[in-house]
């Protein structure tokens, strides 16, 4: 699954409206004013609807930056 | 009556009662409606009947399970716009014969489920940062009442559910009320003597599911664009 990462960044990107600029492969979460815990909410709605995956709650609890959402991503696809 | 053209809903334990006027209020004002109720097959004979789109099955008890179908419903019709969550039990019990059983079925479809539904809804909605949510109150979770401890403290809780929700997600757009209805002719209600009821009622009689439809079919609207975080008395001044 090679284009999980760059189409991760996209959903990021877009979920969060991030300007330019922002190291969206090292953000964690609350980094920035946007990735707070309503901001968490439609990431994570976004993510679920992009990849067609679905978390859990305690996924969602421990989705803390970029990295872990990819890996978290990447395990559900790969299941 | 307000215009619900183009909107998408879903209405939990829309088989009878509220549930069901409330399905039927909605979609009579154009809206998309999804109604949810335990048995699938009901619900699918509700729905047929009720102007819904579709009738489902789901016990919002099920974490899961609510994620699952509000995910599915807001994939299918390109969105959320509204969320009823009315599906509940009612079982009275007086303070030295409250089973444990009584108490976590009642919390666990009453609360857990409205805030399941509610969890769902909020992510689903968040998409577009816009929304309306409704959650079902009771005159009896505002003021209590003899024999109904259990289901008067799970609509208490639902109460707050609505104000801490509208609070969290006002700035993304999301409405969240209540409406906390009196006595109702329905179902949960049959063994109510009405006499003494009608007595104490301003208005003068019961309330009927319509009532509380058509208070949430406003709630729901765009008329109610300034109103979020309240619980909205249906009870003919019952509580006055």
């Amino acid at each position: 699954m090679p284009d999980i990462a760059p189409k991760l960044r996209e959903v990021f990107v877009e979920a969060l409206d991030l300007p330019g600029g922002v190291d969206v492969e090292n953000l964690k979460y609350r980094d920035l004013e946007a990735w707070d815990s309503v901001g968490h909410m439609a990431l994570v709605a976004a993510i679920e609807d992009e990849f067609d995956v679905e978390f859990d709650t305690d996924q969602v609890i421990d989705m803390s930056s970029f990295k872990v959402a990819l890996d978290m991503v990447t395990e559900l696809k790969n299941a | 009556m307000p215009d619900l053209h183009g909107r998408v809903a879903l209405v939990t334990g829309g088989t009878r009662g509220i549930g069901l006027a409330t399905v039927r209020a909605l979609a009579e004002a154009g809206a998309t409606v999804v109604l949810t109720g335990r048995d699938e097959a009901v619900a699918k004979e509700v729905a047929a009947a009720s102007g819904a789109i579709a009738g489902l099955a789901l016990d919002v008890t099920d974490a899961k399970a609510v994620s699952t179908l509000v995910r599915a419903v807001a994939k299918e019709h390109g969105g959320l716009d509204i969320v009823v969550a009315n599906a509940g039990v009612m079982e009275d019990a007086v303070i030295g014969m409250i089973r444990e059983e009584l108490v976590d079925t009642t919390l666990s479809t009453n609360v857990a489920g409205t805030l399941h539904t509610v969890q769902a809804a909020a992510r689903a909605m968040l998409r577009k940062r816009s929304g309306a949510i409704v959650v079902l109150a009771s005159i009896v979770g505002e003021y209590g009442s003899a024999g109904q401890t259990v289901y008067a403290a799970s609509k208490a809780a639902v109460a707050n559910i609505a104000r801490s929700a509208a609070k969290e997600l006002g700035r993304s757009g999301i409405r969240v009320n209540a409406v906390a209805p009196g006595v109702i002719r329905t179902d949960l209600t049959a063994g109510v003597e009405e006499g003494p009821v009608v007595e104490k009622t301003p208005l003068g009689r019961l309330g009927t599911p319509e009532d509380v439809a058509h208070a949430i079919r406003f709630l729901v609207s765009d008329e109610a664009a300034f109103i979020t975080g309240q619980v909205l008395g249906i009870d003919g001044g019952l509580v006055l």
